[in-house]
């Protein structure tokens, strides 16, 4: 190659290189910005400034104040369904996550078939969000269903699941516990990437399975728990498909999430100003809990490009 | 004599770690399964067998179910008219999802421009805004423009058109990444365009991950109920999932082959799909939590 081919050759890339830096690149963001302003920014912005009035959908506002704020934490059923809400989040994330994290430890044996038995606890989570799904848990549950018809084998009464205040949040829990798959798929696939070497050294320095689980696995892993743990909390405040259609939030409230009265307030009696300050709530509740996810990272998440920097100091 | 003890006893404990760990495996996967074998068994049994025990083999096998599950409610909609109205919203939507989502990758994985840390930084946030707040004002909004109720279903289809699913531009910038840059060079100096890399280099490497966001798309559309309940309130336009929630309100207590059936068919494509392609399904989920 002549040097000035070279020469050319490197202008032309140096030329490449100033278009990538130029505006065709913001060309190809250009849709979803559009899409952030319009379907999300303004929408998120408004539904602040609704969440100060009393917007209504046919009659628009008449007046300005933190009514709503003061009706939200002075009415009962509003205050009930918050609760309702941290119950069903604090049965439902941790337990999935600690199922998903226990089959997929299991599964990352050796074990014959791994693809099958993968498959199959990946079929719920895939499935499970249809309103399909929450029919049969509807039927499963039934006082007469198939889980009480097993308890009766067993010679046990089982209790009214759907219609006691006591069991039918639990049951709305089990039907989000039940797709594990996906959080297993995921601890799984972060499993396999726990360097072989580290459980052999620690076995010759005579470390117990135990002690390997809790002082390699689960720190060389934490930060797909800690992924598993936000998206989880994400999705469980925002809960309705099921006790929407199972329950409809009864029995006495029992199952009524707040994402509910949202729904009920807003889009039923359109009190847009009402259902946009309860959002909000519900938005900072999880924005705190999610920041306090965040900053506890460095007590308990570790990076690997992290462990590496301290390994060369 | 220890030495020829121990391994044997080492052995003997790894064989019952081996079978404990099989039958929780197994016990699991049947606790998993059972519901959804029960609710196949379930359409092909009597209304007054279903109920009546825990068995999966039909006493007296019969239709009825299925063919109850064919008939409407003398409205507008039935089983059939409401899953074609469910592609027709899934199917646009896949399509629009694949084609905005990867360029908007494409942007901001191979080019520099001004404000791309910032812009980033927000697309990186909207992965953590929960859509629980943007449901009401998106409502009032699409109600305004006249788009609620649309025979286009533009309120569940449109969004689709501008990457508003952060979570797939997420994952596909990961899976650039592994794409050497070279490459992407190696093209520029050929002659081509960004759009013609785009095209013939980027696109054909990151297939398998937009396949992964097409059959992700595809699942959670088909599943999609809130969207529906909010923006289609003709009986004919509805989509499947509305039409299972209305036969399960209209019959609770009475017919449940009937119920068990329609949900069971409104649910066979993605059924099909996922065991179709059940590896990229794994594949996506994992890559697209882990490579961050």
């Amino acid at each position: 190659m002549s040097l000035q081919q070279k020469a050319s050759r490197a202008l032309l890339s140096r030329g490449a290189k100033k278009l990538d830096s130029g505006r065709i690149g913001f060309l190809y963001v250009l849709p979803w910005l559009l899409g952030f302003l319009f379907f999300k920014l303004y929408p998120f912005a408004s539904s602040l400034y609704y969440s100060f009035t009393d917007m209504h959908l046919f009659n628009g506002i008449s007046r300005w104040g933190f009514f709503n704020f003061e009706n939200i934490f002075t009415s009962g059923q509003i205050i009930k369904s918050f609760t309702v809400t941290f119950k069903y989040v604090l049965v439902t994330v941790p337990l999935k996550l600690v199922t998903a994290l226990f089959i997929a430890y299991i599964l990352n044996f050796r074990i014959k078939g791994v693809t099958y038995f993968r498959t199959g606890y990946y079929v719920p989570s895939i499935l499970g969000g249809s309103v399909a799904i929450a029919v049969l848990w509807k039927a499963l549950f039934r006082n007469e269903g198939l889980v009480n018809a097993m308890l009766a084998v067993l010679g046990i009464k089982g209790p009214s699941w759907l219609s006691d205040p006591q069991y039918a949040l639990f049951i709305i829990s089990l039907l989000r516990i039940w797709q594990f798959g996906s959080s297993m798929v995921i601890f799984l696939a972060a499993l396999k990437g726990v360097p072989e070497d580290l459980y052999e050294a620690s076995t010759i320095d005579g470390a117990t399975s135990r002690r390997q689980f809790f002082s390699i696995t689960l720190p060389l892993i934490s930060p797909v728990i800690f992924y598993n743990l936000v998206t989880q909390l994400v999705q469980a405040f925002q809960e309705f498909n099921g006790p929407y259609i199972i329950t409809k939030g009864g029995p006495l409230n029992s199952t009524r999430l707040v994402s509910m009265i949202i729904y009920d307030q807003g889009i039923k009696n359109y009190k847009m100003g009402l259902s946009s300050a309860l959002a909000w709530v519900l938005f900072i509740i999880l924005m705190l809990l999610t920041l306090v996810a965040f900053k506890s990272q460095k007590h308990w998440v570790y990076y690997s490009d992290e462990m590496q920097g301290r390994g060369k100091k | 004599m220890t030495t020829a003890v121990k391994p044997r006893r080492r052995n003997n404990r790894r064989l019952l770690s081996t079978i404990i760990r099989y039958f929780v495996l197994i016990a699991v996967g049947i606790v998993m399964i059972y519901p959804l074998l029960w609710m196949v068994s379930s359409t092909f049994k009597n209304n007054n067998e279903i109920f009546s025990g825990v068995h999966l083999i039909p006493r007296e096998p019969t239709l009825n179910g299925y063919r109850d599950a064919m008939k409407s409610y003398g409205g507008d909609i039935d089983l059939w008219k409401s899953m074609f109205n469910t592609y027709k919203i899934v199917l646009p939507k896949v399509l629009f999802t694949v084609i905005s989502v990867t360029l908007t990758a494409y942007g901001f994985g191979r080019f520099r421009f001004k404000g791309h840390a910032f812009l980033f930084s927000i697309l990186m946030s909207t992965l953590f805004l929960p859509q629980v707040v943007l449901n009401v004002p998106q409502f009032l909004m699409f109600t305004r423009l006249g788009w609620v109720d649309s025979p286009w279903y533009i309120p569940l289809i449109l969004p689709t058109l501008f990457a508003t699913e952060t979570y797939f531009v997420f994952m596909l910038i990961q899976f650039m990444r592994s794409i050497p840059r070279e490459l992407d060079e190696a093209s520029r100096i050929d002659g081509c365009n960004s759009l013609q890399t785009l095209t013939k280099v980027i696109v054909p490497m990151l297939s398998p991950a937009m396949v992964s966001v097409a059959l992700f798309q595809f699942m959670w559309s088909s599943n999609d109920f809130m969207g529906p309940l909010l923006y289609v309130n003709t009986p004919a336009r509805y989509p499947a999932t509305i039409y299972v929630k209305l036969s399960m309100d209209a019959d609770t207590g009475f017919e449940w082959n009937r119920v068990l059936a329609v949900s069971l068919i409104s649910i066979i494509p993605s059924l099909v799909v996922f065991f179709m392609a059940q590896s990229k399904f794994v594949d996506g989920i994992s890559a697209g939590a882990l490579k961050g």
